[in-house]
Formats: structure tokens, sequence, C-alpha cells
């Protein structure tokens, strides 16, 4: 096969990896904190203490989180169809990869909050601020390095995911370098894929690196 | 201005107030009893210190003030407020009211000193204009208006500490609670501390609470002091009047560690085998006459020696220990002793 025909559907499949990986790392993104900020402030000792809320969070992140991503997708077929409207294609891929994400960064979320410092939140609660003030203006901001960081480790995740969600005719890189180059014995395409998803995780981390220094000022 | 509150009337007030923690499992708690059945008032206007061995309770008394803990039982209340009893939204408005710092001094690192500063008037409502105004003259207050920009990582112990005390003063409390604000100090940046305690006290007319395990620092600045021992009060007093006449077991110690002169019964054993003669202590106060008893003794044939002890001044007066070995006829020496309880408290030293 020649490069003439196969760099467009690289260009492409690039293209649709990043669009999964964007729109999942935004949904998860999003729900995964409120997850993880629910589990840290209904925590024993926390400042919203709540063992019930705690144990039903708990248990859902331990249950969805050990399934292998592959299988979840498979699980989720039915779920899938009846939210999106189909089982495949990249939509479909979102919404299973928004639900793998989420419990994964509802569990890194809650252990960067656990990094502040009680004893700010002890002084913000000596000033009589309120809890969610103290969620909003102490604990985000004192955590927001790390979380930085830990966000930067989940879009490395979220792009593994999107490499399998090629499995649903999602398409992107990992579609790209199975149906392409493994099915055809064409290692130099699926190295191409490989390549390219190096240089993106590259580009991602360091500008998490970059951001979470910032932001620490280390 | 308002006029200033009259000095002396009460601004915090425990009666017979408890907190006791249930820790381990659930099924088997185990209470521990961290506050028992105190009875305190800390006066307007004063620096009320705390002191007492690590667990003796001292940092929980405190932190129920401002609801940082909750009571178990009896009544609290901070200029008329009643605190115990307060779910924690409710107890926003009394905490308005009250400042705290930290060993730890818990400073935003997120945030600038400034912005340390700042953050209490942000969510207190007050205008940008207003809070840069305010934030301004509190770093001039504590010293630091070249550290603004600063982040808490840039400064030192001490000066931490001062962003601290800034903070806790930006929305003008009444109170000022100090959670051992100085034992991750050095002796030297511990005194910049208190000097500018005294200041927040003297110039701002703002009632101070601390609680400390340092003798040195009730020393320094308290007007009063509490000894808490097991959860217990057991002592309360003007800082002259417990350094003096110690009542408590505790209460000794605590003055001893900084304040050595009595002997302990290493010591005590010790000068025996060294003096011969009958061992007195004598409590040393302003304008005692004991030197002129001793001198009087001489005549009687008895001699004495100082075996033991030291004088020191406290809040402009004197006071201290003697331990004194008198050797002559035993009814001269009776004589002497006497004369020295006539002017003074005098303590046979145990065989």
């Amino acid at each position: 096969m020649e490069w003439s025909t196969l760099a467009p559907q690289l260009l492409s499949a690039t293209g649709l990896t990043l669009y999964m990986v964007t729109v999942t790392l935004v949904l998860a993104g999003f729900i995964g904190l409120a997850v993880g900020m629910g589990l840290y402030v209904t925590r024993r000792g926390s400042i919203m203490e709540n063992g019930a809320v705690f144990t039903v969070l708990n248990l859902l992140v331990n249950f969805v989180r050990p399934i292998p991503f592959i299988i979840l997708l498979a699980a989720l077929g039915k779920l899938t169809e009846s939210v999106v409207g189909t089982r495949l294609g990249p939509n479909a891929a979102i919404f299973a990869m928004t639900i793998g994400a989420t419990f994964a960064v509802a569990r890194i979320v809650e252990q960067n909050l656990m990094t502040v410092d009680p004893g700010v939140i002890e002084a913000a609660r000596s000033m009589g601020v309120s809890r969610w003030k103290i969620i909003t203006t102490v604990i985000l901001p004192e955590a927001l390095g790390p979380l930085v960081l830990g966000y930067t480790f989940l879009v490395i995740g979220i792009t593994d995911m999107s490499a399998m969600a090629g499995a649903i005719g999602a398409g992107g890189l990992g579609d790209f370098a199975l149906r392409l180059g493994y099915q055809r014995f064409n290692d130099q395409v699926t190295w191409a894929a490989v390549i390219v998803i190096i240089i993106l995780v590259q580009l991602v981390q360091f500008f998490g690196n970059w951001l979470a220094r910032r932001i620490m000022r280390r | 201005m308002s006029a200033a509150p009259a000095a002396g009337d009460t601004l915090v007030s425990f009666r017979d107030v408890s907190k006791v923690f249930t820790t381990g499992p659930k099924r088997r708690p185990r209470e521990v009893t961290a506050v028992d059945g105190v009875t305190l008032d800390v006066k307007r206007g004063e620096i009320f210190a705390v002191i007492g061995y690590s667990g003796a309770g001292k940092s929980t008394l405190v932190r129920l003030i401002n609801g940082l803990e909750t009571t178990t039982s009896g009544t609290l209340e901070v200029g008329g407020q009643q605190v115990s009893g307060r779910s924690e939204t409710q107890l926003a408005s009394v905490r308005h009211n009250i400042g705290m710092i930290f060993q730890q001094f818990n400073l935003f690192t997120s945030r600038t000193v400034a912005g340390n500063i700042e953050y209490p008037l942000r969510r207190a409502g007050w205008k940008p204009e207003e809070r840069r105004a305010r934030v301004t003259e509190l770093l001039e207050f504590v010293g630091l208006t070249e550290r603004a920009r600063n982040y808490p990582e840039q400064l030192s112990g001490g000066q931490k500490q001062r962003v601290g005390i800034a903070r806790a003063l930006a929305s003008n409390p009444e109170l000022l609670l100090a959670d051992e604000s100085t034992s991750a100090l050095d002796p030297e940046t511990t005194q910049e501390v208190l000097a500018l305690l005294r200041r927040v006290n003297r110039e701002l007319g703002i009632t101070v609470v601390l609680i400390t395990h340092e003798m040195d620092v009730v020393r320094a600045i308290a007007d009063r002091v509490a000894v808490m021992d097991s959860g217990r009060v057991v002592e309360v007093g003007t800082t002259a009047d417990v350094f003096a006449h110690p009542q408590a077991e505790t209460t000794r110690k605590f003055v001893g560690s900084v304040m050595h002169t009595v002997p302990n019964a290493a010591e005590v054993e010790k000068l025996r085998r060294e003096h011969p003669g009958r061992l007195v202590m004598v409590d040393v106060r302003d304008q005692n006459r004991i030197g002129e008893v001793l001198s009087d003794a001489a005549r009687t044939d008895v001699r004495f020696n100082i075996a033991f002890g030291g004088i020191s001044i406290l809040q402009s007066r004197s006071f201290g220990t003697l331990t004194l070995s008198l050797t002559g006829p035993p009814d001269a020496v009776e004589r002497t002793v006497d004369a020295l309880r006539a002017v003074t408290k005098v303590e046979e030293v145990a065989e």
C-alpha cells in the first residue's frame, strides 16, 4: 500500500483519536471530579462525613474500575445503544470510555485531594467559611498542582482506551494500526500509528508537567 | 469608634464543659475524656494562657471556643453568644469574631502573603478597595510589607506566623486563639512573635487565649494562666501568683522547669550530704526581710549557708526560693526559723 493513500488515513485517524480523547477527558474529567470530591468530603473525619454516601460511591468505583476496558465496552453495549442510539462508532466509544474513565478520575481526584494539609482546611473553618466555599476556594486551589499531574496521567489511559475502541468500529489510531497494519502484516503502518501516539502522549505529558510546575512554583 | 469595653468583664465562659472523644472501631468504641468538667472565665482584654503537658486537653479546650470541636456537655459562651450545641453552619457568625493561629501556621500555599491575609476578607464580602487598604494596614502592623507578593514557602517560620497573625486579625475579631503558636519556632523568633502578640493585645485591645507547653511563654506575656492536667483545670490565677505559689503538683513542675529554685529529691539528698545543719526553704518576695533575720541570727551563734535557690523578677515583682542550711544550738536555730516564719513562708526540707 502506498503512503500517498495511507497518509490521509493516518491524519484522519489521528483527528478521530484526538476527538474521542478530548470529549472523554472533558466529560469524565468533570463527572469524575464530582465523584472524587464526593468520596473525599464524605469519608470519615472529613468536612461532610457521611458513611452511607461514602460506602455507595466507594463500592461503585471499586466495582467498575477492575473491569478490563475491552470487556466493559462489550458489556455496556445495550446501555450504549439506548443512550447514544448505536453500539458502533466514535460516539458509542466515547460513552463507554467516559464511564470507564470517570471512576479512574474519581480515584485520582480523591487521592490528590487527600494530600491537602488538613491544617489549612481547619484554618478556613476557623474563619467561619462555609463548607462549599472551603471546597472551591481552599481544597481545589491547594490540590491544583497534583490534580493537573493526575489528569495528565489519565489522558494517557484514555488514549489507551481509545485504541481499544477500534474494536467497535470507532476508528482512530488503534483501528488504523490494527486494521491497516497488523492484519496486513505491515509493521511499518503499525509503527506509524505507534509513533503518532507516542508523540501525542509526549506533548500532553510535557504540557501537563509544565502547567503543574507553574502552579506549584517548582 | 465605640468606647472600649470595660476591662475585666467576661468574654469566654466555660460552665462545666466536657469533651469526650469516641475512637476505635464502632463495635468496641473507646471513650477518651479530653476536657473534664471545666469551669473557667476569660476576661475581656487579657492575655490568658493555658498550660499543660501534651495530652492534657489544652488544645481541645481552646478548639471548643470557636467550635472546631463540639462540646459533649456543659455550656460555653463567647461574647454572650452560645457556642456549645451549635451546628457548623450556625457557628459562622461566632467564628467571624474569633481569629486563630496555629503551630504549623496553616497558610494557604496557593496564595501569596497578601492573598492569605485577604482571604477572610473576600469570604466576608469586603469590597476590593477596602480589602486592599486593610491588607496594606495589616502587612504594616506585622512588618511584612515587602513580602506581600511572596508565597509562604519563601518565608521563615517567624514570618509565616506573622502572616498567620495578620490573617487572623483581618476581620477585626475580639478574640485571638493561639494554638502552640510559637512551639515550632526557635527561641529568638519566639520572642519576636510573643512581642507581636503583646502588641495585638495592648494596641488593638484584642483578648488573647494562648496554649503552650512552655512556661517561658507564659512568663513572657500572660496576665493569667490556667494549668491543665488530664482534662481538668487544676489551677487558675494571675501569672505572678501562680509562679509565686504554685499549688498543684503539675504547676510546681512547670514553674520548676523555668525557675529551678526548688531542689528535687536527688538534689535534696546531695544537699543533705553536704550540709550538716537544718535545711529550710524560704520564699523570697518583694521587700521581705530574710536578710535582716539572718544577720540577727549571727548574734545568737546561728550560722547560715545558702545551699540552693534563685531569685527572679516577674511582671516587675521579685520572687524566688532559697534553701538555707542553719547550724548552731538547736534552740537558737529554732528561734531563727520562727523569726523567718514571721517574715515569709518557710518550709522544712523533708528528711
